[in-house]
C-alpha cells in the first residue's frame, strides 16, 4: 500500500489545476488511464476565449501542456495509462497501471473525472457511422483521420458547433447542423464560424432517422414545433456516411458513487469547497457539474486549496483568500454564461 | 481518410509505419495510432456484430466507454479498439456474436 497526500484521479483541466495548486505543500498522485495529460484539451484546437487566469488566446492542447508544466513544477507525479477501478469510502483506491496493480491509501481525493457524451436514440442510431462529437472530435483533431465524407451534426451547444467547425476546417462536408430547439444553445461566436464555412444551422429541426445497409447512409431530417414533435410533411433526406451527436453531457460519477458519495442525478452532492459527502472526497471539474475547462481550472484550485487547508498544509488566512477568489472567479464565468445565453 | 493537410495542425508528421491484418487483409497504421484510426483511414466502420440480432456496431464514443468498438485482437474477443494502440503484425477481427 503507498501512502500519499493528495491522489487526484483524472489529468484534464480541473485535476492538473488541482496538482499544480497542491504539489509543492503535499505530496500528489495524479491518475490518468490516457497516456497524456490533458484530457479532453488534447484534442481541442481552437483558441480558447476569458482571460489569462484561464490562458485566453491558448489554444486547448498548449493550456494542456502548461498546466501539465505547471503541476509537475510544482513536485506532483503521475501514473499515466493507469485506469482507477475502484475507490472506497475511506480515501483507498486501486490502480491498474500499464505494468501492475496498486492500492492507494490517500488523506484527500480530487475526483476529476470529467464528463461522459449523452447518447441520442432514434431509429437507425446504432448504425456504424453514428457517433458522439467527441468521438468524431477525437478522430479528427488526435489521431487526423475523417469519420467520412459527409456528415451531419445534431446538438448546436458549443461541442456541436466547435466540432462541426473543425470537421469542416479539417476537410468534411456537412449536410446541415440539426437543433430542436428554437434558438442554438452555444456561444454565437462559435455558431457564427460554423455559418462562415456554408453550413446551415436548421433550428427547430430534428432527426427522425438514419438508414443505411451496415452502416450509415442516410439521414432524414423535420421540422418540428414547440414540443419537439415533427411537423407533417417537412422530411427531407441527406446521404450521408456519418452523423454526430452533440447532446450535451453528464459527469462521469462511477468512482464517486462507488465511494459512497451522495448523488443528485449524476452530479455528486458538495459544499461550496467542491466537498463531498464522503469526508476528504473532493469533486472538481465537468465531475462535480457540466460546465468549461476555465470552471474546471478553477474548481480544481478551489477543492486543493481546500484540502491543504483541511490537512494542516496551508495556512487557514491564506486559504480562505485563495478559496474566496477562486469562488469569486466561478461566480464571474457563470454569470457571463448567463449573458452569452441570453437568460 | 486521413488529413494530410490541417490548417491549424500542419502537415501529418511522418511517422513509423506498421502493418495489420483487419479480417484477412492487410492495412498500414500509423504507429502508436488506436486500432480504430487505422480502420477509418481504410474506410473500415464495423467492428462486430451483436449476439441476438447480429446487427453491425461501429466505434460511438471513441474514448473508451460503450465497448460498441470492440474487436477481436490476436484471438482476445472484445478488445476496445477505440483505445488500443496498433502494433506490427497485429491480426484483427470484425467479431460475430460475441458481446462485450
Amino acid at each position: 500500500m503507498n501512502d500519499v497526500d493528495i491522489l487526484v484521479i483524472g489529468a484534464g483541466p480541473a485535476g492538473l489545476a488541482a496538482a499544480a495548486a497542491a504539489g509543492t505543500r503535499a505530496s500528489v498522485l495524479v491518475a490518468d488511464e490516457h497516456g497524456a495529460p490533458g484530457g479532453q484539451l488534447r484534442k481541442q484546437i481552437h483558441k480558447f476565449f476569458g482571460s489569462s487566469r484561464h490562458f485566453a488566446g491558448k489554444r486547448g492542447f498548449a493550456i494542456a501542456w502548461e498546466l501539465e508544466a505547471q503541476a509537475r513544477a510544482a513536485g506532483a507525479e503521475f501514473a499515466l495509462n493507469t485506469v482507477v477501478y475502484s475507490l472506497q469510502p475511506d480515501l483507498t483506491a486501486s490502480l491498474a497501471g500499464p505494468d501492475d496493480t496498486r492500492h492507494v491509501r490517500a488523506q484527500r481525493v480530487i475526483l476529476a473525472t470529467g464528463a461522459s457524451e449523452n447518447a441520442v436514440a432514434f431509429p437507425g442510431w446504432t448504425l456504424p457511422g453514428v457517433m458522439t462529437a467527441g468521438a468524431a472530435q477525437t478522430l479528427v483533431n488526435l489521431h487526423r483521420v475523417l469519420p467520412g465524407r459527409r456528415g451531419l451534426i445534431v446538438g448546436s451547444g458549443n461541442v456541436g458547433l466547435v466540432v462541426g467547425f473543425q470537421l469542416a476546417q479539417a476537410g468534411a462536408d456537412l449536410a446541415a447542423l440539426v437543433e430542436i430547439r428554437p434558438q442554438v444553445g452555444g456561444y454565437s461566436v462559435h455558431a457564427g464560424k460554423l455559418r462562415r464555412t456554408g453550413v446551415p444551422i436548421l433550428t427547430s429541426s430534428l432527426l427522425t432517422r438514419a438508414g443505411g445497409a451496415g452502416r450509415v447512409q442516410s439521414a432524414v431530417i423535420a421540422r418540428c414545433g414547440a414540443d419537439g414533435q415533427p411537423l407533417a410533411a417537412t422530411e427531407r433526406a441527406f446521404a450521408v456516411d456519418f452523423i454526430c451527436l452533440a447532446a450535451g453531457l453528464h459527469p462521469a460519477s462511477e468512482l464517486a458513487r462507488m465511494a459512497g458519495c451522495d448523488c443528485r442525478g449524476d452530479t455528486p452532492i458538495h459544499s461550496p469547497e467542491l466537498e463531498t459527502t464522503v469526508p476528504g472526497l473532493y469533486v472538481a471539474g465537468d465531475a462535480a457539474g457540466v460546465e468549461e475547462a476555465s470552471s474546471a481550472m478553477e474548481e480544481g484550485k478551489l477543492a486543493a486549496t481546500h484540502a491543504l487547508v483541511s490537512l494542516g498544509r496551508l495556512d487557514k488566512r491564506l486559504g480562505l483568500k485563495d478559496m474566496a477568489a477562486c469562488r469569486d472567479v466561478l461566480a464571474q464565468l457563470r454569470g457571463e454564461r448567463r449573458l452569452e445565453a441570453g437568460a | 481518410m486521413r488529413i494530410h493537410e490541417h490548417p491549424i495542425l500542419g502537415s501529418l508528421p511522418d511517422t513509423h509505419l506498421v502493418t495489420i491484418t483487419v479480417d484477412g487483409r492487410p492495412i498500414l497504421a500509423r504507429s502508436g495510432e488506436p486500432i480504430w484510426a487505422a480502420l477509418m483511414a481504410a474506410g473500415i466502420v464495423v467492428a462486430h456484430y451483436t449476439h441476438t440480432l447480429r446487427e453491425p456496431r461501429g466505434a460511438f464514443c471513441g474514448i473508451g466507454r460503450c465497448t460498441d468498438c470492440a474487436m477481436t485482437v490476436d484471438g482476445v474477443p472484445n478488445v476496445r479498439t477505440c483505445v488500443a494502440p496498433v502494433q506490427e503484425g497485429m491480426v484483427v477481427e470484425t467479431q460475430d456474436r460475441l458481446e462485450p
